[in-house]
């Protein structure tokens, strides 16, 4: 069971390589099973930070109790290990990009379509999660990127631990893009550091332009907001300024990109975003 | 509902600082800014603590109040809500309390 996440019907990890392969031998099916008892394994840097359980005060018993002075981040171990995954892709020379949205945003869309369009130019592999199902998975992996799908059963959100194991499976090369779709959903992923570069935030035109003053802790941590479905806008009630205002309300910084995964209308700001922020591969 | 997710973290943590120790109460601090909700930690507690050292422990929570401080006109505020926003109408602020999740103590018997 991990620390954090509450899929106690324990989480399953699947890799799906790449369709149009190169080389691999791509055996199919199940990589292993939600345990993360393994944590220590990784050749990851070891960090142990200032959270590390170290110290137990104790203070003195009152009757038949007796207080134990813990101080301690609840979410200090998915932390500790978002970080070491974070070591690890900067020293590989790695780029990995958090996905957040709701449900039905276009994150898949989006995903198959840059894996189609950078064929080639820069590799992109995705760590695909979802509660249930491998059908996100096998639409981007029939796209030419390789996949690992990681069903979180009862869980609402990916955590550290599978995000590191996903990396593992996947075995991403120096100069590339790793992607990881959030389960869809602008709440609980918030909370959850994986040890990503930079967060995405889908935010669709047939969704309210309100979202971001409505999911302020989502909104608020986005490096890039997409605006999905824009061929859509003249047939729906969204107001494109009035959501770049909401965005300015909750994050002065993020930048608004808006697009059509589906048409590929402005959809070249997205990918410029993405190869600016990919490292060069290493010697 | 990550809330079941974080008290399962919560019993985690305490029973891996305090093998086999019986806990009696665990006192939690959930930050106005920490995106967590505290009657929902409650609603989960005693489904999440059933069988474990934790089980019929008390639950106390103090929830500190958001303190922020606004990097345009340098002012600090309590946010009025989850929207970080300066009276002064900037959001270019920097939160300074009210975002921790933490247990601070447990009591043992």
């Amino acid at each position: 069971m991990c620390a954090t996440c509450g899929c106690s019907g324990g989480a399953v990890l699947q890799l799906l390589p790449a369709a149009h392969n190169h080389g691999h031998s791509g055996a199919r099916g199940h990589v292993s099973s939600h345990e993360h008892s393994h944590d220590h394994e990784h050749d990851h840097g070891h960090d142990h930070g200032h959270d590390d359980p170290g110290h137990i005060h104790i203070q003195g018993p009152a009757d038949n109790e007796r207080t134990v002075i813990l101080q301690q981040k609840v979410l200090a171990k998915n932390d500790e290990i978002a970080e070491r995954t974070r070591s690890w892709l900067r020293a590989r020379g790695v780029l990995a990009v958090n996905l957040m949205s709701s449900p039905g945003a276009g994150k898949t869309t989006l995903l198959e379509r840059t894996a189609r369009d950078l064929a080639g130019k820069l590799r992109l592999s995705v760590i695909e999660g979802d509660q249930e199902t491998a059908l996100d998975g096998h639409r981007i992996q029939a796209a030419g990127a390789a996949v690992v799908q990681i069903n979180t059963g009862a869980g609402c959100h990916l955590d550290a631990a599978m995000v590191a194991e996903g990396l593992r499976a996947l075995d991403p090369p120096s100069g590339s893009i790793v992607v990881i779709e959030n389960v869809g959903n602008l709440v609980c992923p918030a909370l959850f550091d994986l040890g990503e570069e930079a967060k995405v935030v889908i935010s669709s035109v047939t969704e309210g332009a309100d979202k971001p003053v409505k999911y302020p802790n989502m909104f608020r941590q986005a490096d890039l907001v997409l605006v999905n479905k824009t061929d859509l806008l003249p047939y729906v009630d969204f107001d494109v300024r009035s959501h770049a205002a909401d965005l300015r309300r909750v994050s002065p910084t993020a930048l608004m990109v808006q697009l059509s995964a589906t048409t590929g209308e402005g959809i070249q700001a997205w990918y410029d975003w993405l190869r600016r922020r990919t490292p060069a591969p290493l010697e | 509902m990550h809330e079941l997710a974080i008290t399962e973290g919560v019993v985690d943590a305490v029973t891996g600082r305090l093998p086999g120790s019986k806990i009696t109460c665990v006192r939690l601090e959930i930050g106005a800014l920490s995106g967590v909700v505290a009657d929902s930690i409650r609603f989960c507690f005693d489904l999440v603590t059933e069988g474990t050292d934790l089980q019929g422990a008390r639950l106390e929570i103090t929830e500190p109040a958001g303190r922020c401080k606004c990097r345009v006109c340098g002012s600090e505020f309590e946010p009025d809500g989850p929207i970080l926003l300066c009276p002064c109408g900037s959001a270019d602020i920097s939160v300074l309390n009210g975002q921790d999740l933490k247990i601070t103590s447990v009591l043992v018997a």
